[in-house]
């Protein structure tokens, strides 16, 4: 067992777990993003960040890679650890502001406005489909490709991967993913991206056949109570 | 990489070469000792066929039972991997900061323009290929363009029309005539101090320097200038740009090979014995000009 003070706690956690574990077992939230039981922790939102030791050698650390020392002070809603969540979860919410997982954490820590350029991005880059894809489904049909400003997910060569066999779990851990619109309960999964686009159908008269896949859509919602 | 690869596929048919599996097993086994290699397999792969053919990477893949995904993610990953086929001149130009704020900027604009292409495309004739790097290491002599493995210094945009042209008539030619110090050497093998020179077949105008080398599988002889500054060679395989090559000696047929790395590629420097006292030592690398007098 590992002796650990977390938030003022003396608490024992077992050999081996991370920090997010450790906070979890003690009933403490962190938010998280790119973790999720059942594959390996990566630390790429850093939402998870948690602030230890003490003094001028404090720094933050993200839990979920970090594991869990003998005698480490550890606390995980310092304002240091809140300041950095929220412009974390500012810049995702600008690169990725119609995901509904992101929109969701955001308004749970109060931000209600967003200082940068929205990018409408698709993807946070937070890798959970590549684990998803290789140590779920065995398949390794997805990856990062490029790198930096140019870094994205996908099959190799861009072509349909042989070795996918159309699972769809690289879809369903995505916390970034538009197809949650479309998924089997919508009601409990609208992301509100239609309203953020001008959808075709508020033009209606020219798309009299239009079938829409979006039910229900923020924007029929809003021409119907109008 | 990827924006760069979208523009270049917009070319009339690019000519894929046809990999042959042979060779790619054969750069696979010499790489087999050990993990971690992978980088090291795909450097020879793009030194054969100048970029990575997507058939060469779906081999690599199959062969070693890796997953193609992992493959491809470190090709595209790494700048110095192209998965399209580069021209036949391969211009880097540097905008790092230093080379920027001495007007690389420009430069890039120039080649540009001269080439009708764009950074990271290659032109309709196959002849130039243009990219960007960002820093070269040698900061104080910005703007640095290197083309074909040879590196320019201070470069202004009136240069670089001139450097096109040189570049296709090849700067091996150019270096002869133009380099401000070359002088002859004699030499000799360093183990049975036979001479080297060959009167029979000279290179700019002087008997050349004869070896035997050997690089994938291939042996034949390799005559070099004589010419301390000159790169001027002629061989009887043609080494493809970047190949490392073992040097040995005509007659006594030993390695010419010493402890010294070249310090511009890491590639081994070969040893040879100066008439009248000294060593010089050349780089084997094919297309690297580094070389070393030492007169004692
Ligand atoms: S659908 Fe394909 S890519 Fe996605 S997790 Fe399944 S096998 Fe992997
Ligand atoms: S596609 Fe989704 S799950 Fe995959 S890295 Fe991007 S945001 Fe994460
Ligand atoms: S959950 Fe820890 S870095 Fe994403």
């Amino acid at each position: 067992m590992i002796r650990l003070r977390i938030n003022g706690l003396d608490a024992c956690v077992e050999e081996g777990s991370t920090l997010l574990e450790a906070a979890r077992f003690l009933g403490l939230p962190i938010p998280t993003l790119c973790h999720m039981d059942g594959l390996s922790p990566y630390g790429a939102c850093r939402l998870c960040l948690v602030e230890i030791g003490t003094g001028a050698q404090a720094r933050l650390v993200s839990s979920c890679t970090y594991p869990a020392e003998e005698g480490l002070t550890v606390r995980t809603a310092s304002s240091r650890v809140l300041r950095a969540r929220r412009m974390i979860l500012e810049l995702l919410l600008a690169s990725c502001p119609q995901s509904k997982t992101i929109q969701d954490l955001a308004s749970a820590h109060g931000i209600r406005q967003q200082r940068f350029r929205q990018e409408h991005e698709d993807c946070i880059l937070c890798g959970r489909c590549v684990r998803m894809c290789q140590e779920q489904m065995m398949a390794k049909a997805i990856g990062f490709r490029g790198r930096g400003g140019d870094r994205s997910i996908g099959t190799p060569f861009d072509v349909t991967s042989e070795v996918c066999r159309q699972c769809g779990g690289c879809l369903y851990v995505c916390p970034a993913c538009q197809l949650r619109c479309t998924s089997a309960q919508p009601e409990e999964a609208i992301c509100g991206g239609c309203a953020n686009l001008t959808p075709p159908c508020i033009e209606k008269d020219r798309f009299d056949d239009l079938m829409c896949s979006l039910t229900p859509c923020v924007a029929c919602e809003i021409a119907r109570e109008s | 990489m990827t924006r760069a690869a979208a523009a270049s596929t917009s070319l009339d048919a690019p000519p894929q070469v046809d990999v042959d599996r042979q060779q790619i097993l054969r750069i696979l086994t010499k790489h087999r000792q050990g993990r971690g290699t992978l980088v090291a397999v795909l450097q020879d792969i793009q030194a054969r066929y100048g970029y990575l053919p997507e058939q060469a990477l779906r081999a690599v893949a199959d062969e070693t039972g890796r997953p193609l995904v992992d493959v491809y993610g470190l090709a595209t990953f790494y700048r110095c991997f192209t998965l399209q086929p580069r021209g036949k001149h391969l211009i880097s130009a540097c905008l790092g900061t230093a080379c920027h704020v001495r007007g690389a900027p420009r430069i890039v604009k120039e080649f540009q323009h001269q080439l009708g292409i764009q950074a990271g495309e290659t032109t309709a004739d196959r002849q130039f290929t243009l990219e960007t790097v960002n820093c070269l290491g040698a900061c104080a002599l910005g703007p640095v363009v290197v083309i074909d493995g040879h590196y320019f210094s201070k470069v202004r945009k009136s240069r670089v029309r001139q450097l096109l042209e040189e570049a296709l008539t090849g700067f091996d030619k150019a270096d002869a005539a133009q380099a401000e110090r070359t002088f002859p050497i004699d030499v000799s093998c360093p183990r049975c101090n036979h001479s080297l020179m060959d009167e029979d077949f000279p290179i700019d105008g002087r008997p050349s320097i004869r070896c035997t080398v050997s690089f994938d599988r291939l042996h034949g002889w390799l005559r070099l200038s004589s010419l301390y500054g000159s790169s001027s060679i002629s061989a009887e395989h043609e080494i493809p740009p970047q190949t490392v090559v073992s040097f040995f000696c005509p007659h006594c047929h030993a390695q010419l090979v010493g402890r010294s790395v070249c310090a511009a590629c890491e590639a081994p420097m070969v040893p040879m014995l100066v008439r009248g006292g000294g060593t010089v030592q050349v780089c084997s690398r094919r297309g690297c000009p580094s070389r070393d007098l030492e007169v004692s």
